[in-house]
């Protein structure tokens, strides 16, 4: 799949966050496990594929969260997240 | 308890469901964009800079997913997308030359709270758009077309806009009338225009076209950039350089890279 028209942050994952936490979180803030860094989720930096979607850092660049879609099932990563902070 | 059970539901919905919406118009804009008209029938409301997604599912079962900016108002009747035909694409071919109205289209949405923007936020707005970056960013200068003249006052805007040339603008009337409000500036950068007739800066957007048509930091004013991912890290840079908090600077970055 070409990422052509996509967006490139974490706000396109957003549909697939909604997924995984049944509410939107692109305004949540994650803390990244590697540096430190806090940021909303839907600033990060994205690199979708077809079959997910990964997160990373927009400060170091480590991979904060992974998402991948295979029949019927949502496998989701959750390493690189020290802290997630949802509003409500 | 159903009551109660429903009324939470419609706060916050269980999960993003795929619904199919209608075509109820098509919209030609430049040579390479069109506006989609779209009727969702379960649709929840939208806040300007969301978004949506559509799936495209081939007869053999191949399935693409694309997001794309919501044009419109909230207050307005129907959806709109505003779609940029990318040659090598896989949706937007078929989104800008196929669909019709009339046809279905699978969306689910709307999806997005943190490039978001209502007039109820308070403060001077600053948009700068990248070619389709302008989408969300129309959604923004609408939405505030409706709230009342106070309201408006309270949130004056000025908007960048960076396109190839004239001809590539998108909304380019609308854009037009909405420079009425004396609280709406506009200001175009072209960057690939040859005729000496099209109004605005003959460059990419860089630090002394902001100083000189962006809303100083000492305003604090609340900033949207949107467009290709290179145009928004280096608008975004300059912006945090010229002193403004890198939390009132929000991004949305678009494809293609390079």
């Amino acid at each position: 799949m070409k990422t052509e028209e996509m967006h490139l942050d974490g706000n396109a994952a957003g549909g697939m966050l909604a997924d995984v936490f049944a509410r939107d979180t692109t305004a949540a803030a994650a803390t990244c496990a590697s540096c430190g860094a806090v940021a909303p989720l839907g600033a990060l930096l994205e690199y979708g594929q077809g079959m997910g979607a990964i997160l990373r850092c927009s400060t170091c660049e480590c991979t904060v969260l992974r998402i991948v879609r295979t029949p019927g099932r949502l496998h989701v990563d959750l390493s690189g997240v020290a802290l997630l902070v949802i509003p409500e | 308890m159903e009551g109660a059970a429903l009324s939470r539901r419609s706060v916050t919905p269980a999960r993003l469901e795929w619904q199919v919406a209608n075509v109820a118009d098509v919209r030609a804009e430049t040579d390479r964009t069109r506006t989609l008209v779209l009727r969702v029938p379960a649709w929840s409301g939208h806040r300007a800079g969301q978004h949506l997604d559509v799936r495209l599912v081939s007869e053999d079962g191949y399935r693409a997913e694309r997001s794309y900016s919501i044009a419109s108002a909230p207050e307005a009747a129907a959806v709109e997308l505003t779609i940029e035909r990318l040659e090598d694409g896989e949706v937007s071919p078929y989104l800008c030359d196929v669909l019709q109205p009339g046809d279905g289209l699978e969306v689910r949405g709307p999806i997005g709270g943190y490039f978001v923007w209502t007039t109820m936020q308070p403060g001077p707005l600053l948009l700068v758009a990248g070619g389709s970056g302008i989408v969300p960013l129309m959604a923004m200068l609408r939405h505030r077309t409706h709230a009342d003249a106070k309201a408006r006052a309270n949130v004056p805007v000025r908007l960048l806009y960076s396109a190839r040339t004239w001809m590539d603008v998108i909304y380019k009337d609308e854009l037009e009338k909405l420079k009425s409000d004396a609280d709406v500036s506009i200001a175009f950068a072209l960057t690939r225009e040859s005729s000496a007739d099209a109004s605005g800066f003959r460059r990419r957007v860089d630090r002394a076209m902001l100083e000189e048509a962006a809303w100083p930091a000492s305003d604090m004013p609340n900033v949207f950039v949107c467009g290709p991912t290179p145009f928004t890290e280096s608008v975004a840079s300059l912006l945090v350089e010229l002193g403004h908090a890198p939390a009132n600077v929000r991004t949305e970055r678009f494809g293609p890279t390079g």
